[in-house]
């Protein structure tokens, strides 16, 4: 076997494929090449990294140093200086705005400062097409110890000490789960992975299995151990079709090794998975509507009891996790439920994998401690705000989360305060608005995304939530009337109450905590006429002060609809009858000429 | 090939050299200094001799890596060597002779080759 002497780490995670890291991986091939460097460095592609917002990513190991935003005519330069001539690149590294001096190594980037990894411990380290790598990191240990020194119950029990709670929304406790399960009689058992990941702006579920797809698969291994089931279902997006095509490999590779099929290494345990793919139904994310998917019919969530854990896929006992919990299990048995139960809160242990996306400076994919806060996530981790705005809120929990304002940005992260604050913790997903965000806007936004996504069975969730839209739509134009907010509290309580799963009864969630939270935007928009964000186009008005305006002709030339006249050098104005708000005036602005009203 | 429970450490022990180069984590550090001035005095033949010397030993839990010039452009090739838990020594004008005996001596044997040594100690990166 070749020695390397050192390793890069491209991150083929979705974010850095779209922005070309196999085309760097290329170029990196090709440069090596030219040195005859083939034979020292091997090119290692990896699941995602979490810096998504810094993409193309580059990890150089042994040493840990941190290439980010990479383009393919950087690499000819980089190879020969780094890689040949022992010279890390400062101008490729990371540069934080606060001290605007370039940090070398990954593990001193703020970003990564504070995360604990245990879902993700393999992301950038291993190939997650390669099973030997995941092997050689302790991989399948926890199978083996559950095969061979632990029987089921004393797995369900250390699951149960370890306080893992489910990742996928609701917080269900993954030990009495299980125990619910193996204690049903009949030998025809199943578990699933639900990977129908379909919050909008998450993506914690697809990076787990893009980075690390064994550790999905041996979590289910142990589960179905633990309850007694010899078959399994991946249950999978479409639309991810690179988290698809690695667990499609992973199980493959798998299969080779014996390590799904017949005789479990050398035992008498048998497993079969198999992968189906989701056609983009958000409710299929709910379990019941899953299963009902997955046995061929509408996706229509069941009434419950009986629980999937009695009656589940063609009526049979089912234990159903998510891909972040199930990631989650092999690290426990492999460590101890002790370990597990040592991180986190009291009532939340272990980690918590977010996706960060909005108007913070950093995003991408982070995991960290349950307990840590709010503020840390966004501020420490997220190097808080775009452009130096002001923060506004963060959405929790996705679609159906809850808007939790500045004042509460202190609460520890976890599934009892989140709830508290009026909001979930949901599958993980993480919104930061600034100052320019308008929270109307934003319930209207969320509403109407689970509003098309309702499946329709309930009544409530059906045209209660589409009663709502028309009222925020109405609101957003400037036609609310003052009892529009009456009418909204009063139908967010009867929608939660009359759904039957959890995305009816979570759909108002942003509506009531922005009524809580940002009740004077509601009037603002309703008695005043104004959106105090200057978002809503019916509310605002593009004018041009003619004190500032040179007459250059910029905005003229890129109006979209030639709403805007003036000679050269002479005062140009905006005519509101052709206007269509569209900001582009602004944007094109230098003089601080164009002004929102 | 089907795995028997022993494959799986198997399977660690082949990949352990891969495994610790991405943790960074070996018992041993080889740093060749791969400047201009390195490179001009034959740096790219110490790197190949201990590339070699490690192959050979199959010696997993050694990193070798580079890094730029060091400073002493007149004393090169150069390289430092950093057991764990113990001060990185710095050798000087190296040759690949020189190479043979800091492996054997040094890195394998934990004593260090006082005769090519330059200095205990490195500079500190911010």
């Amino acid at each position: 076997m070749p020695r390397f002497r050192m390793n890069l780490m491209v991150c083929t995670g979705t974010g850095c494929v779209s922005n070309g890291a196999f085309r760097i991986k290329e170029a990196l091939e090709r440069e090596i090449q030219k040195h005859a460097l083939q034979d020292e460095i091997q090119i290692v592609t990896t699941g995602c990294n979490g810096f998504c917002a810094n993409g193309p990513i580059v990890v150089v190991q042994p040493d840990g140093i941190f290439y980010q935003m990479l383009t393919e005519k950087d690499i000819p330069f980089l190879v020969e200086e780094h890689f040949l001539k022992g010279r890390p690149v400062q101008k490729l590294m990371y540069v934080p705005p606060e001290t605007k001096s370039p940090v070398p190594h990954m593990r001193d980037i703020g970003f990564f400062k504070k995360q604990r990894l245990i879902a993700l411990a393999n992301r950038g380290i291993v190939d997650p097409e390669k099973i030997d790598e995941y092997i050689a990191r302790d991989g399948y240990r926890g199978l083996l110890k559950a095969l061979t020194s632990m029987t089921p119950v004393e797995i369900v029990e250390a699951i149960k000490k370890s306080g893992l709670r489910g990742r996928g929304g609701a917080g269900f406790p993954t030990g009495l789960k299980w125990e619910i399960c193996r204690a049903q009689p009949g030998d025809e058992k199943y578990v699933i992975c639900n990977a129908d990941e379909g919050d909008p702006g998450a993506f914690m579920d697809r990076s787990i299995v893009e980075s690390d797809p064994h550790s999905v698969l041996e979590g289910m291994l142990i589960g179905a151990r633990a309850i007694g089931a010899s078959h399994g279902f991946i249950y999978i997006r479409n639309e991810y079709p690179l988290a698809l095509k690695r667990i499609k490999i992973a199980i493959q590779q798998a299969e080779e090794y014996g390590l799904i099929g017949d005789n479990i290494l050398g035992t008498d345990f048998n497993f079969h998975v198999g992968v189906n793919r989701g056609a983009g139904a958000f409710v299929c994310g709910e379990e019941t509507s899953l299963i009902n998917s997955l046995e061929g019919k509408l996706p229509h969530p069941r009434v419950r009891p009986p629980y999937p854990a009695q009656s589940g896929y063609m009526g049979k006992p089912t234990n159903i996790n998510n891909v972040e919990t199930w990631a989650n299990v092999p690290r426990i048995l492999q460590y101890g439920a002790e370990w597990f139960a040592g991180i986190g809160t009291e009532k939340s242990k272990g980690t918590k994998v977010f996706s960060l996306v909005g108007k913070v400076n950093n995003t991408g994919l982070v995991e960290v401690p349950m307990g840590i806060t709010l503020r840390e996530i966004i501020f420490d981790i997220g190097g808080g705000i775009q452009n130096g705005k002001k923060f506004k809120a963060v959405q929790t929990g996705g679609p159906s989360g809850g808007c939790i304002p500045e004042s509460m940005l202190d609460i520890p992260v976890d599934f009892e305060s989140l709830t508290k604050a009026g909001s979930i913790m949901g599958s993980g997903g993480m919104i930061v608005m600034d100052e320019d965000t308008c929270m109307v806007e934003v319930a209207r936004y969320f509403l109407a995304f689970t509003q098309d996504e309702s499946c329709g069975k309930c009544t409530f969730c059906r045209i209660g939530t589409k009663r709502m839209l028309e009222i925020l739509e109405r609101i957003t134009k400037g036609e609310g009337k003052e009892e529009d907010i009456e009418k909204l509290e009063q139908l967010s309580v009867n929608v939660k109450m009359g759904s039957l799963c959890a995305l009816g009864q979570t759909a108002p969630n942003p509506v009531i905590t922005t009524l809580k939270h940002f009740r004077n935007e509601y009037l603002a928009h309703i008695r005043d006429n104004k959106c105090p964000a200057k978002q809503c186009k019916c509310l605002i008005t593009y004018r041009i002060v003619p004190d500032n305006c040179v007459g250059c002709g910029a905005c003229l030339r890129n109006c979209p609809v030639g709403a805007i006249a003036g000679e050269k050098k002479q005062l140009h104005v905006i005519d509101q009858e052709k206007c269509i708000k569209c900001g582009i005036c602004l944007d094109s602005c230098r003089f601080s000429a164009v002004m929102v009203s | 090939m089907r795995l028997k429970p022993e494959d799986l450490d198997k399977i660690s022990e082949r990949m352990k050299a891969t495994t610790l180069l991405r943790e960074g984590a070996g018992n041993a550090k080889i740093i060749v200094h791969m400047g201009t001035c390195g490179i001009a005095s034959g740096a790219r033949k110490i790197l190949s001799s201990f590339l070699r010397l490690v192959e050979e030993k199959d010696a997993k839990d050694i990193i070798l890596t580079t890094s730029g010039c060091a400073g002493l452009c007149s004393k090169e090739p150069m390289a430092t060597v950093e057991l764990k838990g113990q001060p990185p020594v710095k050798y000087v004008d190296l040759t690949e002779e020189k190479v043979v005996r800091i492996f054997k001596e040094h890195i394998l044997g934990g004593k260090i080759v006082t005769e090519y040594a330059f200095a205990l100690g490195s500079e500190r990166i911010s």
